[in-house]
């Protein structure tokens, strides 16, 4: 198999297509020539590199989809954020008709689906909300509906797609990515907040952020962010970018970058001001505006980036063959053993495991009304 | 359409293309138009797959026009004629292009046409793309799976070669293409073209064409549904079948180098639109529908492939009616059909083992019995030698028995006679001594 491309990516080769993001691919080189004599082609242009280009128009027709998660306590500016993010009114309270700024007596989990276009680009956003996590006074088990609600959508999936007769295009509603809402004490984590973590980051990719931080020096932010790696660490939480899912020695560099970064302390505003002649968005206080999209006011940018402009897709990738996968192996597992007389330790039973009509064994059992 | 409704039915979530979904304006530039790009990236760093399969008979050139398609010596010799039957041969190349990497995989069928009784030549054709479906489809329903990873090697697309005999399809090809035409793209191509006049091309194209549709053999049609490319595509379907000649020598004309084949009365251009189809071919398979026929491929022959496959087997979707009872019924059948199966599979190696083991001893039983009738053998015929020894030894013992006796008696008859005759020996002696 070849070495991994020298040749430059595709995504500089598009810069003027869309701003760039900060957390860039190395150029390694301009981009070749068409009719470059390389390895297999003798002489002339096969244009077996017009292939990028029929996916591409293959992707712009079918669009995109994202579901995005917030989980945060109330107040913690959840709905500003999203908005900023989407520059348009995506979140729940902003579709609500009449918003009422009630804390739900349980958690409930809220979704709203939106079609957004920029660039003929197509996509179709899903916001899902989390009113009344954190809320509470006991808030024991306060993740067990968000639980439920990721592995339903994995399920939902997973039923889709071992129907005999399935769409062309199964509907994804997986949650590609979780964005958990750290107030900004200053301190450290919370027991709530590592509980959360631990057990969603198994089952999600988890984007912590700090919220409202303009409420923290520089100086605060950085020791807080320290201190919370450091708590992440302790507790073996994963958060997105996850180690263990760099692809090759690039994709580590780039993401050892943002893991250096995370959490990132966020402020988000959907007012516009006019700050030296330009219109841009932030937050008017007595001391002065807080731009949300200066770098040097707040990291708003950082996981606009990430989040969208860069990292979207494998975002997505992860949710897909790892998130998802994980939880079809444990539920297919489960069906097995649920209906056989025999558990796994008979040894016939063992062997044939992973062969061929044990697997239409599942297969079938599985297609049975559950519970 | 699914529709999903979570404590808030003011709000439901639509699973659906888009339908129920709100459609906002945006205020500013978000950056999601980069997703296209971060697709791309993602497969050009993962590289892509392309498998053809090359049906025709021996000799019509499929080797020489993928050499040529592809710009690339792929190794090989020709084919002999005498093959007993189809076989499928099929060869991996990588291949790449500034950057993008295609693993591409070129199959061949070995001995299609050569035999006498024809009858079995789809066969093996079809076998072999079911049996690609089936390693996709094994892949698929595994339980830890790595479909990211794996080496899809369902044909994506099957050139056809139809001999140019300017008359009109062969049964043989009719009854091939028919076969096919429901687990694979077929794209049609008249090999050796330059063998055929311009008008006898024509009419051998409508003669071809509506043969297939009065046969009912459904060709891949370039896709009309995407505006960028509708117009061309549908001036290609119209080429169909594309007359196509082949060559990876080259010949001088004018001042460059071309691909051509020379004959005394002419040269024939391969990239020459005028003098054969090779560049739509080019065009329609690799620059402009390498990404539908493989989204075809899976999308609907593999899919097809799969409903078949699970419904032979046994299994139905559950409606939302389904009567649980009957499904109970079939579930205790299946797993009790299963187990049965399990347990008399145990049996047999029981069996086998015990067999074995019978046998074995058997063996060993044999082998005892020999050795034992070896050792009385040998124990007699130690018996036998040593009575023989003894025998002998007692005639030789006699022997010095006897010898003793006469010696005692010779030696008594000598001392008797020197003592009674003393001057005998004198005599003797005197007579010694002359």
């Amino acid at each position: 198999m070849l070495s991994p491309p020298t040749t430059c990516y595709l995504l500089l080769l598009q810069a003027h297509r869309s701003q760039r993001g900060f957390f860039e691919f190395p150029n390694h080189g301009s981009p070749q020539a068409k009719g470059d004599k390389t390895n297999g082609s003798d002489f002339g242009y096969v244009g077996i590199d017009a292939i990028l280009e029929q996916m591409r128009r293959k992707a712009m027709k079918q669009g995109f989809e994202f579901n995005i998660m917030v989980v945060g306590q109330s107040g913690l500016g959840k709905s500003t954020l999203m908005n900023t993010l989407f520059k348009s009114k995506v979140s729940r309270k902003s579709v609500q008709p009449n918003p009422e700024e009630r804390i739900p007596k349980t958690i409930e989990i809220k979704s709203i689906s939106h079609d957004i276009e920029e660039k003929g680009v197509r996509m179709k956003l899903t916001v899902i909300d989390t009113p009344g996590f954190g809320d509470q006074i006991n808030n024991e088990n306060c993740w067990q509906p968000i639980m439920k609600f990721i592995n339903d959508q994995y399920e939902a999936y997973l039923q889709e797609e071992i129907n005999i007769d399935r769409k062309k295009r199964i509907p994804d509603s997986r949650v590609h990515c979780c964005i958990y809402f750290i107030p900004p004490t200053g301190h450290c984590l919370r027991p709530l907040d590592v509980e959360f973590m631990r057990r969603l980051s198994k089952v999600v990719n988890i984007v912590p952020v700090i919220a409202k931080a303009d409420t923290l020096t520089l100086e605060e932010r950085d020791y807080f962010k320290q201190t919370i790696r450091e708590e992440l660490r302790a507790n073996g939480i994963d958060v997105y970018p996850q180690k263990e899912f760099d692809e090759d020695a690039e994709d580590r560099m780039i993401n050892d970058k943002i893991r250096e970064m995370i959490p990132f302390a966020v402020v988000g505003s959907d007012q516009e001001y006019q700050v030296n002649g330009k219109r841009i968005l932030g937050r008017k206080t007595k001391w002065g505006t807080i731009e949300v999209e200066n770098i040097a006011h707040c990291e708003f940018a950082y996981l606009r980036d990430l989040l969208i402009r860069t990292h979207m897709q494998n975002i997505k990738d992860i949710t897909g063959s790892i998130h998802y996968e994980t939880y079809r192996v444990r539920r297919l597992n489960e069906s097995n053993g649920h209906f056989t007389p025999h558990p796994s330790d008979h040894p016939l039973w063992r062997n044939l495991c992973n062969c061929y009509p044990m697997q239409m064994f599942w297969f079938f059992f599985f297609k049975l009304p559950t519970k | 359409k699914q529709e999903v409704s979570y404590n808030a039915p003011e709000l439901r979530l639509m699973w659906s293309n888009g339908e129920g979904a709100r459609a906002v304006p945006l205020a500013g530039h978000v950056g999601f138009d980069s997703m296209p790009d971060q697709l791309v990236n993602k497969s050009v760093n993962h590289g892509f797959c392309f498998n053809i399969l090359c049906v025709g008979e021996t000799g019509l050139g499929k080797s020489t026009l993928m050499d040529t398609l592809f710009n690339t010596k792929f190794e090989g010799e020709p084919t002999q004629h005498n093959q007993p039957g189809v076989t499928l041969k099929s060869n991996t190349y990588e291949l790449q292009e500034s950057n993008v990497r295609l693993k591409l995989t070129v199959v061949n069928t070995v001995g299609f046409g050569d035999q006498i009784n024809k009858e079995d030549s789809y066969k093996s054709i079809v076998e072999f793309i079911d049996a690609q479906f089936e390693a996709y489809l094994q892949e698929e329903l595994k339980i830890k799976r790595t479909l990211h990873s794996y080496h899809d090697t369902r044909i994506h697309a099957c050139l056809y070669f139809i001999a140019p005999t300017g008359h009109s399809l062969k049964s043989l090809d009719l009854v091939t293409m028919k076969k096919l035409d429901s687990k694979v793209n077929i794209i049609p191509i008249i090999a050796k073209s330059d063998a055929i006049s311009k008008s006898e091309l024509a009419k051998f194209k409508i003669k071809i064409t509506s043969e297939l549709v009065s046969n009912g053999v459904q060709i891949y049609q370039f896709p009309t549904d995407d505006e960028s490319v509708a117009e061309i595509n549908s001036t290609m379907n119209s080429h169909l079948p594309f007359a196509v000649v082949g060559s990876t020598e080259e010949v001088k004309i004018g001042n460059k180098m071309v691909k051509a084949r020379q004959y005394p009365w002419g040269t024939v251009q391969v990239e020459n639109e005028n003098h054969c189809d090779f560049v739509k071919l080019r065009e329609m398979l690799i620059r402009v529908n390498m990404e539908d026929l493989r989204e075809q491929t899976h999308t609907r022959h593999y899919e097809l492939y799969r409903r078949c496959k699970l419904e032979e087997m046994g299994f139905k979707d559950t409606d939302p009616d389904s009567k649980p009872f009957s499904l109970q019924e079939t579930y205790e059948a299946k797993r009790n059909e299963f187990m049965g199966e399990l347990q008399k599979k145990e049996e047999e190696m029981r069996q086998m083992f015990v067999q074995r083991v019978k046998e074995k001893e058997a063996e060993l039983k044999e082998a005892e019995k020999e050795l034992h009738e070896k050792f009385d053998r040998l124990k007699k015929l130690h018996q036998d030698e040593k009575k023989k020894l003894e025998e002998k030894k007692k005639s030789l013992d006699d022997e010095l028995n006897t010898f003793k006796q006469k010696k005692t008696a010779a030696e008594l008859l000598q001392n008797q006679a020197q003592q009674a005759g003393g001057s005998t020996t004198l005599k003797r002696d005197k007579e010694r001594k002359k």
